[in-house]
Protein backbone atom coordinates (compact mmCIF):
# COMPACT_ATOMS: atom_id res chain seq x y z
CA UNK A 1 0.00 0.00 0.00
CA UNK A 2 1.58 3.80 -1.00
CA UNK A 3 0.61 6.29 1.05
CA UNK A 4 0.30 9.27 -1.10
CA UNK A 5 2.36 12.57 -0.46
CA UNK A 6 1.71 15.56 1.46
CA UNK A 7 -0.25 18.60 0.13
CA UNK A 8 -2.96 16.36 -0.90
CA UNK A 9 -6.47 15.64 0.14
CA UNK A 10 -5.35 12.07 0.20
CA UNK A 11 -1.75 12.82 1.87
CA UNK A 12 -4.33 15.02 4.57
CA UNK A 13 -6.75 11.97 5.05
CA UNK A 14 -3.66 9.36 5.94
CA UNK A 15 -2.56 12.06 8.30
CA UNK A 16 -5.64 12.15 10.18
CA UNK A 17 -6.05 8.60 10.08
CA UNK A 18 -2.74 8.60 12.21
CA UNK A 19 -4.02 10.43 14.75
CA UNK A 20 -7.07 8.40 15.76
CA UNK A 21 -6.39 5.86 18.22
CA UNK A 22 -7.88 2.86 19.18
CA UNK A 23 -10.15 3.06 22.53
CA UNK A 24 -8.93 -0.18 23.84
CA UNK A 25 -5.19 0.09 23.31
CA UNK A 26 -3.37 3.12 23.41
CA UNK A 27 -1.89 3.02 19.19
CA UNK A 28 -2.85 4.85 15.60
CA UNK A 29 -5.66 2.71 14.08
CA UNK A 30 -2.69 2.97 11.08
CA UNK A 31 0.18 1.57 13.63
CA UNK A 32 -2.63 -1.70 14.64
CA UNK A 33 -2.99 -2.03 11.12
CA UNK A 34 -6.65 -1.98 10.95
CA UNK A 35 -6.85 0.14 7.34
CA UNK A 36 -6.77 -1.70 4.20
CA UNK A 37 -7.48 1.48 1.75
CA UNK A 38 -8.66 4.82 1.83
CA UNK A 39 -10.04 6.51 -1.72
CA UNK A 40 -11.11 10.52 -2.22
CA UNK A 41 -13.14 11.06 -4.55
CA UNK A 42 -14.73 14.20 -5.39
CA UNK A 43 -14.92 15.34 -1.63
CA UNK A 44 -15.74 11.67 -0.49
CA UNK A 45 -13.39 9.79 1.63
CA UNK A 46 -14.27 5.86 1.42
CA UNK A 47 -12.25 4.36 4.25
CA UNK A 48 -11.87 0.30 4.71
CA UNK A 49 -10.96 -1.25 7.60
CA UNK A 50 -10.07 -4.61 8.56
CA UNK A 51 -11.23 -5.23 12.06
CA UNK A 52 -9.41 -7.45 14.73
CA UNK A 53 -12.03 -9.28 16.42
CA UNK A 54 -15.32 -9.23 14.44
CA UNK A 55 -17.02 -8.79 18.10
CA UNK A 56 -14.74 -6.09 19.19
CA UNK A 57 -17.24 -3.76 20.94
CA UNK A 58 -14.49 -0.62 20.15
CA UNK A 59 -15.58 -0.68 16.45
CA UNK A 60 -18.02 1.56 16.41
CA UNK A 61 -16.23 3.89 18.44
CA UNK A 62 -13.61 3.73 16.03
CA UNK A 63 -15.69 4.05 12.93
CA UNK A 64 -17.27 7.44 14.68
CA UNK A 65 -13.87 8.88 15.83
CA UNK A 66 -12.86 8.03 11.85
CA UNK A 67 -15.72 9.85 10.44
CA UNK A 68 -15.01 12.96 13.13
CA UNK A 69 -11.48 12.77 12.09
CA UNK A 70 -12.02 12.77 8.15
CA UNK A 71 -14.66 15.65 8.39
CA UNK A 72 -12.08 18.00 9.66
CA UNK A 73 -10.33 17.70 6.64
CA UNK A 74 -10.11 20.78 4.20
CA UNK A 75 -11.77 19.34 1.19
CA UNK A 76 -14.11 16.37 2.41
CA UNK A 77 -17.28 16.70 2.55
CA UNK A 78 -18.59 12.97 2.97
CA UNK A 79 -16.88 10.32 4.72
CA UNK A 80 -17.67 6.47 4.67
CA UNK A 81 -16.33 3.81 7.09
CA UNK A 82 -16.48 0.40 6.29
CA UNK A 83 -15.17 -2.43 7.63
CA UNK A 84 -14.17 -5.19 5.30
CA UNK A 85 -13.53 -8.83 5.22
CA UNK A 86 -11.29 -9.71 2.21
CA UNK A 87 -9.01 -10.27 4.17
CA UNK A 88 -8.04 -11.50 8.05
CA UNK A 89 -6.62 -9.07 10.61
CA UNK A 90 -3.15 -10.58 11.24
CA UNK A 91 0.31 -9.55 13.46
CA UNK A 92 1.45 -8.89 10.04
CA UNK A 93 -0.89 -5.58 9.73
CA UNK A 94 1.18 -3.91 12.46
CA UNK A 95 4.07 -1.71 12.04
CA UNK A 96 7.25 -1.85 14.31
CA UNK A 97 6.24 1.49 16.30
CA UNK A 98 2.92 0.10 16.84
CA UNK A 99 4.22 -3.27 18.28
CA UNK A 100 6.91 -0.80 20.45
CA UNK A 101 3.83 1.17 21.76
CA UNK A 102 1.58 -1.43 22.99
CA UNK A 103 5.31 -2.99 24.62
CA UNK A 104 5.65 0.35 26.35
CA UNK A 105 2.05 -0.22 27.73
CA UNK A 106 2.90 -3.31 29.07
CA UNK A 107 1.59 -5.48 26.93
CA UNK A 108 3.77 -8.95 25.42
CA UNK A 109 3.53 -8.92 21.82
CA UNK A 110 3.78 -12.58 19.77
CA UNK A 111 6.60 -11.22 16.94
CA UNK A 112 3.93 -13.24 14.25
CA UNK A 113 2.18 -15.81 15.58
CA UNK A 114 0.02 -16.37 19.02
CA UNK A 115 1.74 -19.82 18.83
CA UNK A 116 5.37 -19.17 19.93
CA UNK A 117 6.89 -18.87 23.11
CA UNK A 118 5.23 -16.15 25.35
CA UNK A 119 7.48 -13.66 26.60
CA UNK A 120 7.11 -11.63 30.20
CA UNK A 121 7.13 -7.84 29.05
CA UNK A 122 8.91 -7.06 32.76
CA UNK A 123 11.57 -9.51 32.92
CA UNK A 124 12.04 -10.91 29.59
CA UNK A 125 11.84 -14.35 30.48
CA UNK A 126 10.37 -17.23 28.64
CA UNK A 127 9.28 -18.73 32.38
CA UNK A 128 5.61 -18.02 32.04
CA UNK A 129 2.27 -19.47 32.91
CA UNK A 130 -0.96 -19.21 30.65
CA UNK A 131 -3.53 -17.85 32.80
CA UNK A 132 -6.50 -17.29 30.60
CA UNK A 133 -6.51 -17.06 26.83
CA UNK A 134 -9.87 -14.75 27.62
CA UNK A 135 -8.43 -11.27 29.40
CA UNK A 136 -9.65 -8.10 30.22
CA UNK A 137 -10.79 -7.53 25.79
CA UNK A 138 -11.21 -9.69 23.67
CA UNK A 139 -7.75 -9.24 22.34
CA UNK A 140 -5.67 -9.72 25.48
CA UNK A 141 -4.93 -12.92 27.16
CA UNK A 142 -3.56 -13.31 30.60
CA UNK A 143 -0.52 -14.84 31.69
CA UNK A 144 2.10 -15.00 35.39
CA UNK A 145 5.74 -15.14 35.28
CA UNK A 146 6.92 -17.35 37.45
CA UNK A 147 10.69 -15.50 37.23
CA UNK A 148 9.51 -12.41 38.27
CA UNK A 149 6.30 -13.52 39.78
CA UNK A 150 4.08 -10.75 37.83
CA UNK A 151 0.42 -11.35 35.82
CA UNK A 152 0.95 -9.74 32.69
CA UNK A 153 -1.44 -9.36 29.64
CA UNK A 154 -0.51 -10.88 26.18
CA UNK A 155 -2.15 -9.45 22.72
CA UNK A 156 -3.77 -12.19 21.36
CA UNK A 157 -5.04 -12.58 17.78
CA UNK A 158 -7.11 -14.86 16.00
CA UNK A 159 -5.68 -18.02 15.65
CA UNK A 160 -3.62 -18.36 12.90
CA UNK A 161 -4.96 -21.67 10.60
CA UNK B 1 -21.00 -2.14 -1.09
CA UNK B 2 -23.77 -4.48 -2.33
CA UNK B 3 -24.53 -7.12 -0.18
CA UNK B 4 -24.21 -11.03 -0.59
CA UNK B 5 -28.13 -11.83 -1.18
CA UNK B 6 -28.49 -8.38 -3.94
CA UNK B 7 -25.48 -10.54 -5.78
CA UNK B 8 -27.79 -13.43 -6.37
CA UNK B 9 -29.88 -13.02 -9.11
CA UNK B 10 -32.50 -16.13 -8.80
CA UNK B 11 -34.90 -15.53 -6.08
CA UNK B 12 -35.68 -18.84 -4.96
CA UNK B 13 -31.92 -19.20 -4.35
CA UNK B 14 -31.54 -16.06 -3.21
CA UNK B 15 -34.21 -17.15 -0.05
CA UNK B 16 -32.21 -20.28 0.22
CA UNK B 17 -29.24 -18.72 0.92
CA UNK B 18 -31.00 -16.40 3.09
CA UNK B 19 -32.33 -18.76 5.16
CA UNK B 20 -28.35 -20.45 5.53
CA UNK B 21 -27.50 -17.08 6.93
CA UNK B 22 -30.46 -16.55 8.85
CA UNK B 23 -29.49 -19.58 10.71
CA UNK B 24 -26.02 -18.99 11.27
CA UNK B 25 -27.15 -15.32 12.73
CA UNK B 26 -29.91 -17.53 14.83
CA UNK B 27 -27.78 -20.09 16.08
CA UNK B 28 -25.30 -17.56 17.33
CA UNK B 29 -27.45 -15.14 18.88
CA UNK B 30 -29.14 -18.09 20.89
CA UNK B 31 -25.71 -19.63 22.08
CA UNK B 32 -24.69 -16.26 23.16
CA UNK B 33 -27.37 -15.59 25.38
CA UNK B 34 -26.96 -18.88 26.81
CA UNK B 35 -23.10 -18.36 27.52
CA UNK B 36 -23.83 -14.85 29.33
CA UNK B 37 -26.07 -16.21 31.87
CA UNK B 38 -22.63 -17.79 33.31
CA UNK B 39 -21.65 -13.97 33.80
CA UNK B 40 -21.31 -13.98 37.81
CA UNK B 41 -21.82 -17.70 37.82
CA UNK B 42 -18.55 -18.95 36.57
CA UNK B 43 -16.85 -21.47 38.51
CA UNK B 44 -14.19 -19.84 38.50
CA UNK B 45 -12.98 -15.75 37.90
CA UNK B 46 -10.95 -16.65 34.73
CA UNK B 47 -13.72 -19.20 33.23
CA UNK B 48 -16.53 -16.74 34.45
CA UNK B 49 -14.57 -14.22 32.00
CA UNK B 50 -13.56 -16.62 29.16
CA UNK B 51 -17.80 -17.79 28.90
CA UNK B 52 -18.85 -14.13 28.94
CA UNK B 53 -16.18 -13.42 26.69
CA UNK B 54 -17.36 -16.65 23.87
CA UNK B 55 -20.84 -15.21 24.54
CA UNK B 56 -19.70 -11.35 23.57
CA UNK B 57 -17.82 -13.04 20.16
CA UNK B 58 -21.30 -14.95 19.52
CA UNK B 59 -23.51 -11.81 19.88
CA UNK B 60 -21.39 -9.99 17.49
CA UNK B 61 -21.22 -12.62 15.24
CA UNK B 62 -24.92 -13.05 14.78
CA UNK B 63 -24.68 -9.27 14.71
CA UNK B 64 -22.89 -9.12 11.57
CA UNK B 65 -24.61 -12.09 9.86
CA UNK B 66 -28.02 -10.01 10.33
CA UNK B 67 -26.39 -7.15 9.32
CA UNK B 68 -26.20 -8.78 5.74
CA UNK B 69 -29.49 -9.79 5.82
CA UNK B 70 -31.17 -6.21 7.38
CA UNK B 71 -28.67 -4.21 4.67
CA UNK B 72 -30.22 -6.25 1.59
CA UNK B 73 -33.54 -6.18 2.40
CA UNK B 74 -33.35 -2.47 4.21
CA UNK B 75 -34.57 -4.01 7.61
CA UNK B 76 -33.82 -2.45 10.48
CA UNK B 77 -31.10 -5.06 12.13
CA UNK B 78 -32.43 -4.70 15.80
CA UNK B 79 -36.14 -5.84 14.37
CA UNK B 80 -34.76 -9.26 12.59
CA UNK B 81 -32.67 -9.85 15.50
CA UNK B 82 -35.77 -9.33 17.91
CA UNK B 83 -39.02 -8.71 16.23
CA UNK B 84 -39.89 -12.43 15.12
CA UNK B 85 -42.39 -14.86 16.18
CA UNK B 86 -40.34 -18.31 18.25
CA UNK B 87 -41.22 -19.82 14.71
CA UNK B 88 -39.73 -17.92 12.60
CA UNK B 89 -36.25 -18.42 14.53
CA UNK B 90 -34.23 -21.13 12.83
CA UNK B 91 -31.28 -22.12 15.62
CA UNK B 92 -31.42 -25.65 16.58
CA UNK B 93 -32.65 -26.81 19.64
CA UNK B 94 -29.19 -27.72 21.25
CA UNK B 95 -28.78 -23.92 21.15
CA UNK B 96 -32.00 -23.18 23.41
CA UNK B 97 -31.57 -25.66 26.09
CA UNK B 98 -31.05 -24.13 30.08
CA UNK B 99 -27.66 -24.39 30.89
CA UNK B 100 -28.54 -26.66 34.00
CA UNK B 101 -24.66 -27.44 34.95
CA UNK B 102 -21.40 -26.53 33.84
CA UNK B 103 -20.65 -29.59 32.61
CA UNK B 104 -23.51 -29.27 30.16
CA UNK B 105 -22.70 -25.97 28.67
CA UNK B 106 -19.18 -27.37 28.21
CA UNK B 107 -20.39 -30.28 26.53
CA UNK B 108 -22.28 -28.51 23.99
CA UNK B 109 -19.74 -25.58 23.58
CA UNK B 110 -17.59 -28.75 22.93
CA UNK B 111 -20.40 -30.59 19.99
CA UNK B 112 -21.33 -26.88 18.76
CA UNK B 113 -17.93 -25.58 18.22
CA UNK B 114 -17.04 -28.65 15.98
CA UNK B 115 -20.27 -28.29 14.24
CA UNK B 116 -19.32 -24.34 13.71
CA UNK B 117 -15.83 -25.08 12.08
CA UNK B 118 -17.32 -27.43 9.77
CA UNK B 119 -19.90 -25.07 8.57
CA UNK B 120 -17.35 -22.08 8.37
CA UNK B 121 -15.28 -24.10 6.31
CA UNK B 122 -17.90 -24.64 3.81
CA UNK B 123 -19.26 -20.83 3.80
CA UNK B 124 -15.55 -19.89 3.46
CA UNK B 125 -15.35 -22.12 0.53
CA UNK B 126 -18.74 -21.01 -1.53
CA UNK B 127 -17.19 -17.77 -3.12
CA UNK B 128 -20.20 -15.90 -2.06
CA UNK B 129 -18.24 -12.46 -0.96
CA UNK B 130 -18.44 -11.48 1.68
CA UNK B 131 -19.65 -14.13 3.40
CA UNK B 132 -17.06 -16.34 2.57
CA UNK B 133 -14.22 -13.78 3.87
CA UNK B 134 -15.84 -13.30 7.35
CA UNK B 135 -16.48 -16.84 7.59
CA UNK B 136 -12.54 -17.27 7.47
CA UNK B 137 -12.11 -14.94 9.59
CA UNK B 138 -14.48 -16.22 11.73
CA UNK B 139 -12.70 -19.78 11.79
CA UNK B 140 -9.52 -17.77 13.55
CA UNK B 141 -11.68 -16.47 16.56
CA UNK B 142 -13.39 -19.76 17.18
CA UNK B 143 -10.73 -21.45 17.54
CA UNK B 144 -10.17 -20.26 20.69
CA UNK B 145 -13.53 -21.48 22.31
CA UNK B 146 -12.48 -25.00 21.17
CA UNK B 147 -9.95 -24.63 23.01
CA UNK B 148 -11.42 -23.81 25.97
CA UNK B 149 -13.99 -26.12 25.84
CA UNK B 150 -11.84 -28.97 25.36
CA UNK B 151 -9.57 -28.39 27.92
CA UNK B 152 -12.46 -28.04 30.83
CA UNK B 153 -13.86 -31.18 29.59
CA UNK B 154 -10.53 -32.99 29.99
CA UNK B 155 -10.88 -31.37 33.98
CA UNK B 156 -14.09 -32.72 34.63
CA UNK B 157 -14.33 -35.53 32.54
CA UNK B 158 -11.08 -37.47 34.11
CA UNK B 159 -12.09 -36.24 37.48
CA UNK B 160 -11.77 -38.73 40.28
CA UNK B 161 -15.61 -38.33 42.13
CA UNK B 162 -18.82 -37.28 40.46
CA UNK B 163 -16.87 -35.80 37.56
CA UNK B 164 -16.85 -38.27 34.90
CA UNK B 165 -20.73 -39.65 35.66
CA UNK B 166 -22.31 -35.72 35.17
CA UNK B 167 -20.29 -35.13 31.86
CA UNK B 168 -21.80 -38.36 30.19
CA UNK B 169 -25.17 -38.22 31.07
CA UNK B 170 -24.82 -34.40 30.19
CA UNK B 171 -23.37 -35.44 26.70
CA UNK B 172 -26.41 -38.34 26.75
CA UNK B 173 -28.25 -35.75 27.01
CA UNK B 174 -26.96 -32.93 24.17
CA UNK B 175 -26.71 -35.95 22.11
CA UNK B 176 -29.74 -36.14 20.09
CA UNK B 177 -29.97 -32.19 19.79
CA UNK B 178 -26.56 -32.18 18.11
CA UNK B 179 -27.50 -34.20 15.61
CA UNK B 180 -30.44 -31.77 15.39
CA UNK B 181 -27.55 -29.49 14.10
CA UNK B 182 -27.65 -30.62 10.97
CA UNK B 183 -30.88 -31.34 10.27
CA UNK B 184 -31.37 -30.23 6.04
CA UNK B 185 -34.21 -28.68 4.10
CA UNK B 186 -34.88 -28.28 0.61
CA UNK B 187 -32.61 -24.74 0.58
CA UNK B 188 -29.42 -26.99 1.46
CA UNK B 189 -30.61 -29.38 -0.76
CA UNK B 190 -30.83 -26.60 -3.76
CA UNK B 191 -27.72 -24.90 -2.73
CA UNK B 192 -25.72 -27.70 -3.06
CA UNK B 193 -27.60 -28.49 -6.74
CA UNK B 194 -26.93 -24.77 -7.93
CA UNK B 195 -22.80 -25.35 -6.50
CA UNK B 196 -23.05 -22.26 -3.83
CA UNK B 197 -22.65 -24.43 -1.06
CA UNK B 198 -20.49 -27.60 -1.64
CA UNK B 199 -22.00 -30.33 1.13
CA UNK B 200 -25.63 -30.02 2.45
CA UNK B 201 -25.48 -30.04 6.59
CA UNK B 202 -26.53 -34.08 6.54
CA UNK B 203 -23.57 -34.91 4.81
CA UNK B 204 -21.32 -32.91 7.58
CA UNK B 205 -22.50 -35.08 10.38
CA UNK B 206 -19.94 -38.05 9.48
CA UNK B 207 -16.88 -35.71 9.54
CA UNK B 208 -18.22 -33.74 12.81
CA UNK B 209 -18.25 -37.28 14.22
CA UNK B 210 -15.05 -37.78 13.42
CA UNK B 211 -13.90 -34.37 14.90
CA UNK B 212 -15.12 -35.03 18.16
CA UNK B 213 -14.48 -38.36 18.78
CA UNK B 214 -11.07 -38.48 19.86
CA UNK B 215 -11.60 -35.07 22.14
CA UNK B 216 -15.14 -37.32 23.71
CA UNK B 217 -13.63 -40.72 23.66
CA UNK B 218 -9.69 -39.51 24.88
CA UNK B 219 -11.28 -38.53 28.48
CA UNK B 220 -13.22 -41.37 28.83
CA UNK B 221 -16.70 -40.58 27.15
CA UNK B 222 -18.84 -43.37 25.63
CA UNK B 223 -20.55 -41.45 22.23
CA UNK B 224 -24.27 -42.34 22.37
CA UNK B 225 -26.36 -43.97 19.78
CA UNK B 226 -29.58 -41.99 20.45
CA UNK B 227 -30.45 -40.72 17.07
CA UNK B 228 -31.29 -36.76 15.94
CA UNK B 229 -33.93 -34.52 17.36
CA UNK B 230 -35.12 -32.49 14.41
CA UNK B 231 -37.31 -29.18 13.83
CA UNK B 232 -35.14 -26.13 15.24
CA UNK B 233 -34.29 -25.21 11.14
CA UNK B 234 -38.02 -25.60 10.55
CA UNK B 235 -38.85 -22.89 13.22
CA UNK B 236 -40.21 -25.76 15.79
CA UNK B 237 -38.38 -25.38 19.11
CA UNK B 238 -38.85 -26.64 23.08
CA UNK B 239 -40.72 -24.48 25.22
CA UNK B 240 -36.93 -23.52 26.29
CA UNK B 241 -36.83 -20.98 23.54
CA UNK B 242 -40.45 -19.49 24.94
CA UNK B 243 -38.12 -17.72 28.19
CA UNK B 244 -35.10 -17.05 26.61
CA UNK B 245 -36.94 -15.70 23.96
CA UNK B 246 -38.97 -13.41 26.52
CA UNK B 247 -36.10 -12.40 28.25
CA UNK B 248 -33.16 -11.47 25.34
CA UNK B 249 -36.38 -9.19 23.95
CA UNK B 250 -37.36 -7.43 26.94
CA UNK B 251 -35.45 -4.50 26.34
CA UNK B 252 -36.35 -4.19 22.89
CA UNK B 253 -40.07 -4.49 23.12
CA UNK B 254 -39.81 -2.06 26.03
CA UNK B 255 -39.31 0.52 23.26
CA UNK B 256 -39.07 -1.25 19.42
CA UNK B 257 -38.38 2.32 17.97
CA UNK B 258 -35.65 3.51 20.51
CA UNK B 259 -32.64 4.58 18.77
CA UNK B 260 -29.02 3.24 21.14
Amino acid sequence: MTRPGTGTVEGAVWDVLGTVEDPELPIAITDLGLVRDATVEDGRVVVRLVPTWIACPALGVIRTRIRTALLSVPGVREAVVEYTYDEPWTLDRMTPRGREQLAAHGLSVPQCRFAEPPVCPYCGSHDVAADSLFGPTLCRATYLCRHCHNPFERFKPPVEP
Amino acid sequence: MPGVLTAIADPTLRAAFREVLLRVADDELVIGHRHSEWTGFGPDIESDVAMSSIAQEELGHARVFYEQIADDEGLDIDRLAFGRTPGEYRHAALLERENGGWEFSIVRLVLYEAFETGRLRLLAASGQQPIAGLAETLTREERYHLLFAETWLTRLARGAAEGPGRVQRALDAAWPDALGLFETTPADALLVAQGVIASTPSAQRAAWEAAVRPSLEGCGLRLPSSGPREGGRRGVHTPAFDGLLDQMTEVWRSDPEARW
